[in-house]
């Protein structure tokens, strides 16, 4: 499905401002004027689709609509049909999700002595980490430092962001990189084994380690292979948490799984859990299609609030600049910010680039949606959706030949598919829902405010303020997942549980109650998204009355 | 389904799925076409973007036995396809410690971990079947006679669906050995980064300590400026 001829048009005029464009380089704009352009048009200052939350412990903060439902949800037990005295599983540290935050955390509970039980909703391993095309941040050239890397994350997150959390990334980052080369990943070097990094928007230095266009495949096929081959770390796959479990002294002391195929729950004690399930792409914020894993649906978020762990700007999401418009098949999927490193400008259906390749995400993201909108210049495809180019091409012209192909396979790859040859044309692209910039607050282990729960990588929030650098995902995943592996196998060495209890689960259902709005919400977590067709209206109550709890609704 | 054809003036194809037929309109990927039908997919759907490889699927057509495999997110429904999910096969993994894998001179690791691959017999099975157009048959025969640089390289792409073992027919897992390869030149056979590892010791030395706990205290103001006085280093 090559782009129809009115498309082609508009290429033509793109081609011809190719020259002129390699010269003259649009400059950034100044943190004055960005702090104008996000507040005129990034989704997060748009008021619709939003609304305050009406208990728990962001009690009257505005939430994107979707979240706020999930975060107020009903619980999907039933406390009293429960049986709190017979234990499936009873472990010093249970991690629910398999990302790459979830499996660092995994490796260091157990080399720190911890028994360790991974439960996971799809397959191990199966995250947003694995689609991380970009790479990872890690200030370790000479000419870098841990010091510009703090202040890069700063400026990108509009000096918003917690400031023990920034310290921490940084620092760790050349370590992560050690820890990952060590365990088998397959850093891009030159041969004399330095690394090969990139800049990225937002970045002073070339600081982004990749491995080709397959950063987090690769991290994670390695990842997986270690834990699976690690004695005292067992591994339960589609069966995800529903719900925590405390015990009388308000500790998080495990929680209940269900297998996703069979509805049988499980029960699994732990003296220490790691909340490491990502974010909240699939719950398609305001409307936006999304980069995310099928997963991606804020169950951590809901669970560690159900237990009275606050967010920190829940309200923050990332908005990708380049998600992919054409062809169908492919809106939303995730065109890595490497083609802006190496150079791809962003350009209008007259052959006019639309702001400088290297603004942060959410400024270029605010510089489409004005280019599609309030200034009609963008690319409408046969299905309706509006874009701009990315003109990848130009990469060979800057670079030499053959580096598109040698950098960007896969992207090459997935186009060729659809008969878009990558390297002799440009890419349609539009902002797309990326990433949860905010999450559950968190110090600088990824400890919550309740004992007992971390919360590592994307379910965490604060250390990207209100706008995440890129390189700084994959990175934030293995600082925090080994920092709260490490910090829970401690715990769980000193804590002595009391008794097991749900009651938290009744108090959370009761306020429900008390503010009539019991009935109007979901159940919660949402664990996948459901894109199934279904001819309803000549179903039975069954399927279309919304369930009592104690039924888990899956299909 | 007659009209959502009429009024999106899309064509409708037929496609059978696990031998039952349905009718959906052009466009959709085999992921999407069976969330048309009115699956809510379980098993056989991770990234969505043909990352993860969660989606093997197998698949000919009415009038052409010929079997041919892709990632279900990635492929286009096709008029009278017939399609089944495979997102699990049965293979063994082998268990190591990277540490004991360094090569040695008159050994094959990879043979010592997966003794069976010497029973490769070269049909090519398995390239045919890679989704992302692998040479795995090169790699088997790269992996029997040691050459762990050429099965790290020729396997890089690989996503782990699974469909290579699912088809060999001495019940290899090209997949996993190509897995274990790559390991062994990570950690053994790439040139190690050095500047790297002086940054890791600087940082433990604490040579970046007080400059950073100066900055954990600055003011917005001061770090605003600090901000826009850094040099930036252009992309090169």
């Amino acid at each position: 499905m090559p782009y129809p001829a009115y498309m082609e048009e508009s290429i033509r005029k793109l081609e011809a401002s190719r020259q002129r464009r390699m010269k003259g380089e649009i400059p950034l704009i100044s943190s004055d004027e960005r702090d104008i352009m996000v507040r005129k048009y990034h989704p997060d200052y748009r008021e619709t689709g939003k609304r305050k939350l009406l208990l728990g412990p962001n009690k009257g903060e505005t939430m994107p609509e979707e979240l706020a439902n999930q975060l107020e949800g009903n619980s999907r037990v039933d406390p009293d049909k429960v049986d709190l005295s017979k234990i499936d599983y009873d472990v010093d540290v249970l991690i629910i999700g398999s990302g790459g935050a979830a499996l660092s955390a995994a490796l260091l509970a157990q080399e720190k002595g911890a028994k360790v039980l991974i439960a996971t909703k799809l397959r191990l391993g199966d995250s947003n980490t694995i689609g991380a095309e970009g790479g990872t941040q890690a200030a370790d050239r000479p000419s870098d430092s841990p010091v510009l890397h703090y202040l890069d994350t700063m400026g990108g997150g509009h000096f918003e962001n917690v400031s023990e959390l920034v310290w921490a990334m940084a620092r760790d980052a050349p370590m992560a990189i050690k820890w990952l080369e060590d365990l088998g990943v397959n850093w891009d070097k030159e041969p004399d084994g330095s690394m090969r990094e990139l800049e990225l928007a937002g970045e002073c230095r070339r600081r982004v380690h990749s491995c080709k266009d397959y950063t987090g495949l690769e991290v994670m096929r390695v990842l997986r292979d270690e834990v699976r081959c690690r004695d005292n770390i067992d591994y339960i796959e589609f069966e995800p948490a529903i719900e925590l479990i405390m015990d009388d002294k308000g500790r998080v002391a495990g929680a209940i799984l269900v297998n996703l195929e069979t509805n049988e729950l499980s029960l699994v004690r732990a003296k220490a859990v790691i909340m490491a399930t990502g974010g909240l792409g699939r719950l398609h914020t305001q409307g936006f299609p999304t980069t995310n894993h099928y997963g991606a649906t804020a169950d951590g978020l809901a669970m560690a609030y159900q237990v009275g762990c606050s967010l920190i700007y829940g309200d923050s999401i990332q908005y990708h600049p380049t998600g992919a418009v054409y062809p169908l098949q492919f809106v939303g999927i995730l065109i890595t910010e490497n083609v802006r490193g190496l150079g791809g400008q962003i350009i209008n259906i007259d052959g006019e680039q639309v702001a400088c390749n290297l603004e942060p995400r959410d400024i270029l993201a605010s510089f489409e949606i004005r280019e599609c909108t309030e200034r009609h210049k963008g690319i409408t495809t046969p299905a309706g959706n509006v874009g701009v180019w990315e003109d990848i091409p130009l990469i060979d012209m800057i670079h030499g030949e053959g580096t598109i192909a040698r950098r960007l396979p896969s992207l090459v790859h997935k186009f060729s598919r659809f008969n878009i040859d990558l390297i002799h044309e440009p890419v349609l692209v539009y902002p797309t829902l990326h990433y949860q910039n905010g999450g559950v607050r968190m110090d600088a282990n990824s400890a919550t405010e309740v004992p007992g729960l971390w919360v590592p990588g994307e379910v965490g929030g604060g250390v990207h303020g209100r706008n995440r650098l890129g390189g700084n995902a994959t990175l934030d995943i293995y600082v925090f997942g080994r920092r709260a592996g490490r910090e829970a196998a401690e715990y769980a060495k000193e804590v002595k549980l009391g008794k097991l209890t749900l009651d938290h689960v009744r108090q959370w259902q009761r306020e429900l109650e008390q503010l009539g709005i019991a009935k109007e919400r979901p159940f919660s977590p949402m664990l996948l998204p459901n894109y199934a067709r279904q001819p309803s209206d000549y179903l039975a109550d069954l399927y279309t009355e919304k369930l009592q709890p104690g039924l888990v609704k899956l299909a | 389904m007659a009209e959502v054809a009429e009024k999106e003036k899309v064509q409708m194809l037929d496609i059978y799925v696990m031998g039952k037929r349905y009718k959906v309109p052009e466009g959709l990927t085999i992921q999407t076409a069976l969330e048309y039908c009115g699956y809510h997919i379980i098993r056989g759907c991770g990234c969505r973007a043909g990352f993860c490889g969660a989606c093997g699927t197998i698949y000919n057509f009415t009038y052409d036995p010929t079997i041919r495999y892709a990632l279900g997110c990635q492929k286009e429904i096709e008029q009278n396809m017939v399609i089944t999910q495979i997102p699990f096969f049965p293979a063994t993994e082998a268990e190591y410690t990277i540490e004991d894998l360094e090569p040695e001179e008159g050994e094959n690791k990879l043979l010592t971990l997966y003794p069976d691959i010497i029973t490769c017999f070269g049909c090519n099975n398995c390239t045919k079947t890679c989704p992302q157009d692998l040479e795995v048959m090169e790699f088997m025969a790269a992996a029997i006679r040691g050459d762990i640089k050429r099965v790290a390289e020729l396997s890089f792409d690989c996503l782990i669906c699974g469909l290579c073992a699912a088809r060999c027919p001495q019940g290899l897992q090209p997949y996993n050995i190509a897995l274990a390869a790559r390991r062994i030149y990570g950690h053994y056979m790439a040139p190690k980064s050095q500047h790297n590892l002086n940054r890791v010791i600087e940082i433990e030395e604490g040579k970046f300590d007080a400059e950073l706990e100066e900055l954990k205290k600055a003011s917005e103001a001061e770090l605003r400026k600090r901000y826009a006085a850094r040099e930036i280093e252009s992309a090169k």
